[in-house]
Parts: C-alpha cells; sequence; structure tokens
C-alpha cells in the first residue's frame, strides 16, 4: 500500500498552497538599485554608516566572489539565477529610534505571524503562569532589523544582543575579532555573495559565566518583491556561558524565485554552550513548483574552547530549495557537537541538507539524529559529513538517519561521508529508507484510529528524538508546522 | 555528454593516447570491435583518468596514483609461464576448472578445457572478439554503463575469457580464472571476459589476480544473468607490492536469480574493485560481500553501485576492512531504487577495524529511494579493538596478539561466512590467519 490512496488525492488537492503565511505587507520600502557591482555594496555599507575596514573586507569578499562557481554538486535543480535581478537592499523607509514608531503595519504582519514582538503586551499578561519563559525577539524585515525586544533586561546580566549593524558601530571590536573566523569570507559562493552584501542579522555576545536569562530569537520576514536576503548572525559564547537561539523565517507567496544566502557563525570558548535552533518556513512555492524561495545558507559553529559544545536543532518544512550544512567545528578537546534535523519536503520541493562533524581535538564527541520525510513530488537527500583526525584520539561519533516515504513519486536520498584518521575514533553510522508499515497503521486503526491520525501518529513518533531538543515554544510551532506541510497526508 | 574537454593532459593520459594510436592495428577484432574500441576511447579522451575531483574517485586519485603509463604487455616469457602454473595455489583444493592468463593473455597448454561439462562453452577472449563471436557483438560493452576506467579497457582490451552457460545446465566444476603477471618488465594488462549465463544455468566462478611488479593491471568482467539463474563469483585480488590494480565487474540480472559476489584483497599497492550490479528482473536475491587485509601503504577501494530497476528484488552487501600500518581503506556503495522497483529489500554494512593510528578508514554509503514501498538500510562503523573483548580472552591466558588474531578472525568471518562453497570458506579462513600471523611475526 503505497501510502493510503485517499492520502494521495487529498495531497493533490491540499498540496502546498496552504502556504498561511503567504500574506504581503504593504510598506514603504527604500530599496538599492537592482542588481550587484561594487556600488550596490558601497551603498550598503554607507547605509548602515560602517567603518571603512568593513567596507574593504566587503569589497574583498565581493571581487572574490566574481572568480567563483556556483556549486552543483547538491541534488537540487533550479534554472540558473540571474544575480542582476536582485534587489541586495531593502528597508522600511522610515528610520526608527524606538519601537512605537515601527511601523504599525509591520507590527501588524510580526502579530500576523504570532511574534510577541511588544514587549509591553507580553507584559500586561496580568498573570502569567509561573517560570513562563520570555523570549527577546530581534525582528528583521526584508534586510533591516525592525526591533529588539528586552534590551535592558539583557544588558542587566551583560548580554549583547542586538542587529550586527548596530554591533558593528557599537562594539566595532568584538565583530572584528569574530566575523569571519568561522565561515571566511571566501568559504563558498554564497556565502562569500553573503559577506559581500548582507544587511543585517543578529549579534549575541555572552560574557563568561553568564547563563543568558531568556532564549534569544530571530524572525526573519522576506516581504518585498524581487529581493534576497542575507543576513548574517554572529553568536559567541565566552567562557563558561550558555546561550539558547531560536530563529524563525517566512515569506509572502510570490511567483517568482526570491534568494536567501544567510551566514551563521557560532563560537563557544571553553565550557560554553551554545544551542541554536531554527524552524525554517519559507514559502516553498506552488504546486506546480512555481515560486518560492531559493534557500543557500551556510551554518557553522566552531566549538574553540575545551568542553565547549554547540547543538544545532532545525525544523525545515519551506523553501523551494534548502541547501543547508550546520556544522561543528570541534577543535577544543572534550568539546560536543550535536545536529538535530527534521526535514520535510511536499510538492516540488527539494532539499539537500545534514551537516559536517569535523573531530579535531581529543575526546570530541559528536551526535546526529536526521530524520526526512518526503511526499508529493520533492526530493529530500541527507548529505553529511564526519571526519575524526589523526589527532582527534578517542573521537566518537553516532550517527542516525532516517527517511520516510509518502507516496511514490518522491525521493530520499542519503549521501554520508566517514572518514577516520586514528584508530581511537569510534564511528558509528545507520540509515534507514521505508514507507509507514502496514502493520503499525493496521495496530492503530484497530485501535479505533482513522487512517490520516494513524499516520499522524506515526509520523509523530518518527520525528520526536529531534522535536524533543527544541524549546518549548518553538517545539509546538513546529509540530503545528509539520502537520501544515503533510496536510492530507498525515492529517 | 555535459563534460569539459580539459585540455591539459597528464603523461600517463599522453602516454595512453600513444599506447592506443600504435596499438589498435594490432588488437584482436576489426570491423564492429574496431569501431567500439574507438567509440571507447574518444570517451576515455573526454573523461581522462578518473582523479580525487570526480566524485566516484574522490578517495583513490587514480590519476595521480599511475604517475605514468605502462607499455602493452607483450607475450608471455617462458619464464612468466612456468610461474603461473603455479599461481591460484590457495584454491588447488577445490578441484576447479583451471583456465591461465599469462600477462594478459590465454595459456592453452596451462589451461583445462577438455572434457568440459554439457552447455559449457568456453572460448578466450582475443579469439572471440577476432572472429566476431556472436555474444560479443550482443553483449560486450553493453551489459551497465560504467565509466571512464571501462571505457580505457574496452578501447585497449587484449585477452580474456569468454564462457556460456546453455539454459538449464549445472556446470558442477568451479572455474578458476588464475590472472599471472611475471616479473620481467612492469606493463600495462588490459584482460576482459564476459560470462553469458542463460536461464535456469548455474555455474561457480572464481578469479584470483596475482604477481606483477609495478604492473598497471585494468581488468573487466562482464555477467549477463539470465532468469533463475544461480551464479557465485568470487575475486581474489593479490599482486606485488607496486602493482595498482583496477577492475570493473558489471552484471545484469534476471527474474527469480541468485547472485553472490564475494571480492577479497591482501596485496598490491593500489586496488580498485568496482561492481556496477543491475537488477532486470524481479523476485532476484543477491549478496554482495568482501574483505580487505591492508598493511603498509596498501591502498584498497571497494565502490559497489547496486540499481533495483526491478521490483520485489532483496540484495545484502556486507564489507569488512582490517587496517594496519599505514594503510588506507574506502569503501563507497550506492543502493539505488527505482520508482518502479517496489517492494525492494536493500542492506548494506560497512565496517572498518584500526589496527594501527596511521591507517585511515573512508566510507560513503549512499541511498538513493524513488520508490516508497521499499525497506532499505545501511550502516557503518569504524573504530579499533574492542578492549573488553581483548580482556576477557586475555584474562583468560590467551597472549595479547593472538587474542587480537582471534578477533581479527571473528571480524572477517562473518562476511567470509556468506560464501557458498565450503572449501573455498576454509580457504580464505586459512589466508586469514596467514596475514595475521604475518602480522604478529
Amino acid at each position: 500500500m503505497p501510502a493510503v490512496q485517499e492520502t494521495i488525492e487529498r495531497v493533490r488537492r491540499i498540496d502546498v498552497d496552504q502556504y498561511k503565511y503567504g500574506f504581503v505587507t504593504d510598506i514603504e520600502s527604500d530599496k538599492a538599485p537592482k542588481g550587484l557591482n561594487e556600488d550596490t555594496v558601497r551603498f550598503i555599507s554607507a547605509k548602515k554608516s560602517e567603518p571603512e575596514w568593513m567596507l574593504n573586507w566587503r569589497l574583498d569578499a565581493y571581487r572574490r566572489w566574481l572568480t567563483m562557481k556556483e556549486p552543483t554538486w547538491a541534488r537540487v535543480d533550479y534554472p540558473k539565477i540571474n544575480y542582476q535581478d536582485y534587489y541586495y537592499y531593502a528597508a522600511p523607509k522610515k528610520k526608527l529610534n524606538s519601537l512605537d514608531e515601527v511601523d504599525p503595519e509591520i507590527l501588524k504582519t510580526y502579530e500576523k505571524l504570532g511574534i510577541p514582538l511588544r514587549e509591553q503586551e507580553m507584559l500586561a499578561g496580568v498573570a502569567r503562569p509561573e517560570g513562563e519563559r520570555r523570549v527577546a525577539v530581534d525582528a528583521v524585515f526584508d534586510s533591516v532589523s525592525v526591533a529588539t525586544t528586552f534590551q535592558a533586561e539583557l544588558k542587566r546580566a551583560g548580554v549583547i544582543f542586538m542587529p550586527i549593524s548596530e554591533a558593528l558601530r557599537e562594539h566595532p571590536d568584538l565583530v572584528k575579532k569574530y566575523l569571519g573566523t568561522v565561515v571566511p569570507s571566501s568559504d563558498n559562493f554564497f556565502a562569500t555573495l553573503n559577506s559581500a552584501v548582507f544587511s543585517d542579522g543578529s549579534f549575541v555576545y555572552v560574557p563568561p559565566g553568564v547563563r543568558c536569562p531568556m532564549e534569544l530569537s530571530t524572525y526573519f520576514r522576506m516581504n518585498e518583491k524581487d529581493t534576497g536576503q542575507f543576513e548574517r548572525t554572529l553568536i559567541i559564547a565566552d567562557k563558561g556561558s550558555y546561550v539558547s537561539y531560536l530563529e524563525g523565517c517566512t515569506a509572502p507567496m510570490r511567483d517568482e524565485n526570491q534568494l536567501h544566502a544567510a551566514v551563521v557563525e557560532l563560537v563557544t570558548l571553553d565550557d560554553a554552550e551554545i544551542k541554536y535552533s531554527t524552524v525554517q518556513n519559507w514559502y516553498p512555492g506552488d504546486a506546480e513548483g512555481k515560486g518560492g524561495i531559493y534557500n543557500f545558507v551556510t551554518k557553522r559553529g566552531d566549538c574553540r574552547g575545551a568542553r565547549s559544545k554547540i547543538s544545532w536543532t532545525q525544523v525545515e518544512t519551506g523553501s523551494a530549495i534548502t541547501w543547508k550544512y550546520p556544522s561543528c567545528i570541534l577543535r577544543g578537546d572534550n568539546s560536543r557537537g550535536e545536529f538535530y534535523s527534521i526535514a520535510i519536503s511536499n510538492g516540488r520541493q527539494q532539499v539537500d541538507s545534514g551537516t559536517k562533524m569535523l573531530h579535531l581535538g581529543k575526546n570530541t564527541t559528536s551526535r546526529i539524529i536526521s530524520k526526512g520525510i518526503s511526499a508529493g513530488k520533492s526530493s529530500n537527500t541527507y548529505r553529511g559529513q564526519v571526519m575524526a583526525h589523526k589527532r582527534a584520539k578517542g573521537a566518537r561519533n553516532f550517527t542516525n538517519c532516517d527517511s520516510l516515504l509518502i507516496g511514490d513519486k518522491c525521493g530520499a536520498h542519503t549521501v554520508p561521508y566517514i572518514e577516520a584518521k586514528n584508530s581511537s575514533a569510534k564511528i558509528e553510522h545507520e540509515a534507514t529508507t521505508s514507507k509507514i508499515s502496514e502493520e503499525m497503521l493496521f495496530y492503530c486503526r484497530q485501535r479505533g484510529l482513522s487512517a490520516e491520525d494513524a499516520v499522524a501518529l506515526v509520523v509523530n513518533g518518527f520525528v520526536k528524538d529531534v522535536l524533543q531538543q527544541l524549546p518549548m515554544e518553538f517545539a509546538v510551532e513546529a509540530q503545528k508546522l509539520i502537520s501544515i506541510s503533510l496536510e492530507g497526508s498525515v492529517g | 555528454m555535459n563534460i569539459e574537454v580539459r585540455s591539459m593532459k597528464n603523461a600517463a593520459e599522453l602516454a595512453l593516447a600513444e599506447v592506443f594510436a600504435s596499438a589498435k592495428a594490432t588488437l584482436p577484432g576489426n570491423g564492429a570491435v574496431a569501431a567500439l574500441r574507438e567509440a571507447a576511447f574518444r570517451r576515455f579522451e573526454v573523461e581522462g583518468l578518473p582523479h580525487r575531483r570526480i566524485e566516484q574517485w574522490k578517495y583513490t586519485d587514480l590519476r595521480a596514483m599511475l604517475g605514468e603509463a605502462k607499455p602493452l604487455a607483450s607475450a608471455p616469457g617462458a619464464t612468466a609461464k612456468t610461474q603461473a602454473r603455479d599461481a591460484g595455489a590457495l584454491l588447488a583444493d577445490m578441484g576447479a576448472r583451471r583456465l591461465v592468463f599469462a600477462d594478459g593473455a590465454f595459456v592453452p597448454e596451462l589451461s583445462d578445457v577438455t572434457a568440459l561439462e554439457a552447455g559449457l562453452t568456453i572460448r578466450s577472449m582475443a579469439e572471440a572478439l577476432a572472429a566476431g563471436d556472436p555474444l560479443v557483438a550482443a553483449h560486450l560493452g553493453k551489459v551497465v554503463d560504467g565509466d571512464g576506467v571501462v571505457a580505457l579497457n574496452t578501447a585497449l582490451m587484449g585477452d580474456g575469457a569468454m564462457i556460456h552457460v546453455a539454459a538449464g545446465a549445472t556446470v558442477e566444476r568451479p572455474i578458476h580464472l588464475v590472472f599471472f603477471a611475471g616479473d620481467d618488465r612492469p606493463a600495462s594488462l588490459f584482460t576482459r571476459s564476459l560470462v553469458v549465463i542463460e536461464k535456469g544455468a548455474r555455474v561457480m566462478l572464481v578469479e584470483s589476480h596475482e604477481g606483477g611488479t609495478e604492473h598497471q593491471i585494468n581488468t573487466v568482467l562482464e555477467f549477463v544473468v539470465g532468469d533463475d539463474a544461480h551464479v557465485d563469483h568470487v575475486k581474489l585480488t593479490g599482486g606485488g607490492s607496486g602493482v595498482v590494480h583496477v577492475s570493473s565487474l558489471m552484471a545484469s540480472i534476471g527474474a527469480h536469480a541468485r547472485f553472490n559476489a564475494f571480492t577479497f584483497n591482501t596485496s598490491a599497492a593500489v586496488v580498485r574493485n568496482q561492481l556496477f550490479l543491475r537488477f532486470d528482473g524481479e523476485g532476484t536475491v543477491a549478496g554482495i560481500r568482501g574483505a580487505s587485509l591492508l598493511k603498509g601503504k596498501q591502498h584498497a577501494d571497494t565502490t559497489v553501485v547496486v540499481d533495483h530497476v526491478a521490483r520485489g528484488c532483496l540484495s545484502r552487501e556486507m564489507f569488512k576492512m582490517v587496517l594496519d600500518e599505514s594503510s588506507r581503506g574506502v569503501f563507497q556503495g550506492k543502493i539505488t531504487v527505482r520508482q518502479k522497483a517496489q517492494k525492494t529489500d536493500a542492506r548494506m554494512m560497512t565496517q572498518a577495524l584500526l589496527l594501527s593510528d596511521e591507517c585511515e578508514a573512508d566510507h560513503k554509503p549512499e541511498l538513493e529511494i524513488f520508490a516508497d514501498d521499499v525497506q532499505c538500510g545501511h550502516g557503518a562503523t569504524t573504530g579499533a579493538l574492542d578492549d573488553d573483548l581483548k580482556f576477557y580472552l586475555m584474562a583468560r591466558g590467551i597472549p595479547r596478539k593472538e587474542a587480537e588474531a582471534l578477533l581479527v578472525q571473528a571480524f572477517v568471518g562473518e562476511a567470509i561466512e556468506g560464501i557458498e562453497h565450503a572449501g573455498l570458506r576454509d580457504a580464505l579462513m586459512d589466508s586469514v590467519v596467514a596475514w595475521l600471523r604475518a602480522r604478529a611475526g
């Protein structure tokens, strides 16, 4: 029984057109001229009143980018991108001084998205349940950060959380010290492009010994037509600190393909920990594969200090094309990297995602749990590398990648690279691909569940290992997203 | 084709072009065979020698490893023939029918081609090519699409075996292809064999490669397996410490057949064993296994591509590597399940045992699935010998080296157990023991 016949029917009817965040907000925006050249780079840098070194850094990256070729090794197929056909900078026109000046249209947008942007509203809740966690939000609209909440409280803890453009002005030394040290500006085609034209993003610095008092969060939204969003996130956890960071993304429905090429750099020093969670829900395009976001993202964490830890959790349900490999460089002795992923593809989505765990330090450990679900006519690839260097004595890795297929028009692929260069490294990898077994469905149905509920139950069980890793607020949202993305096939 | 023609050729590629230009007039076969050679060489010229930028050769940079191309081997001399007489001794007890090839050429006086079982036909490939044998025309180079090194073999193929087993025939005695390279002058050998097994037939084919100094060996074996046939294939790769050995096995397998393949590597400097298998008919069961025992600076790469085209086939793969000193073991396995191949059951296991800190193990098990009603999985492990197990044995008075040897035997044994022929199984286990003894001593 290749999925339930009625399921297939329903998937076809409902499909991915159910994207509920596909509204457009009408606000005036300030755009750089279309296209990309040195002047665009200068324009963006000038808009941000950046220091001279930053402009030169961008120009270097731009010149290098001109010599690079777009990578073709991933299992994704898309028409050639005309990089001159995008706006590389779009910002809401009014200059903002405080949250009150934020265009009400934008605030309405975020309300529709359900982001608690206005902390007043949050605080207005008279009887907040005991121990409820609060989330500080940095909202990025098209290319520009529009509001960062809870600034005051974070400041008391010594945590710096602000748009990276602001950090460049207020903490230039910190930015200069870490920017591009994890993902060098020459790293790959998309990261280099980002280095040249990134417009904003979040900057986080957690001082030694501080446990960040709340979850930090960024919400990205691409609103303007023909825009590319190039945000850059830099998070530094100094010795013995801890921070949990959440990232969410949406975009309106548009016929053309919008480009998103972000770079995220994480640095943990001795005993520090960063937990980075993503719920990616960019517009995936319609059932015929028209429109949707091209999501070409470079995310990398550097466990620079001993006993430090970086954990990536991602729920990928959106984007027409996802090209993304959040990685960990396990440099410090006894450091640990984790990667938990749920990647769901439906319609004509193409996902090529995975991770790299590069073990360089002694007794470094890593764990990879990847769950791919493909439905419709989509293609879903896990691509990952685990490498234990000669010096990485006692390195340990466990990898588990499971794929679930719903329908016989989709593809699920697994491409792991496992490289051990010393005998004390212990690496285990397992992968399975299957459909939901008839026995499981039969068991559920026998107990009175409908076919759709049975599938939903099994899928939930399938992704449970990863969902558990998400902070609570996100876990709820992620679960909702999973059911929306697979609507019709999982009930 | 989408590949750019590289204008920069390295010394080996230039030498091969010269070899082809000067040898093509004298290589066996003309007409259709000559055209096949020309087309194959053009493909090779486009693709060049594989290097690490080619994904399937990521871990084995053949272009760099070959350095320069050796001249084509000339007809075997008396010494080579004498040495070839004793080659393949490991399998002497199997009672196999020996077909001996010295320096890539068939040696009838050392081969046993008399009293052939009913339905069995054996011919030398050089003869078949020259005579325009209809089996050559029907199948050679058409079984499974290979890669550039297969094309190079097609262009320069000299001799090998052409075996036909008629429908329903059971070949009782295993057939042993003994390939031996003499040690006078390093040369290039391009051997090519074609084995056609008709419906319901049964045969066991063993291949052993030995000898050579700095020889460059490129050998291709094509299998056409009919419906309900039962085929066992075992390949033992040995050879001198400077030998570069590239081998490609290509098989198209019919419905309800059984196909077992085993590759065993213990020597030669560089070994690349490629297996391309395609399941064309439903309900076939295949077991693809292998083991590599490496030391020194040896490099062995096993690359398996299993293509499930038809529904309801079952494939099991198990590969073991034991790596000592500064050796490097590579396993790449790709299972493709096409959309029509519903009910496929495919499992792949690859394991490496690292005995030294200088060695390296690389695994790349891949799944490529387009059908939903399937059970596919792969597993890969890398690590040293388990200290607890070693302790258990040593606590019972077994010296360290012996304890290690026992554990290695158990590790490799898991793959060897899959061989159906008891005598062969024992012979291979003996060879593992001999390898371990050489290590201990």
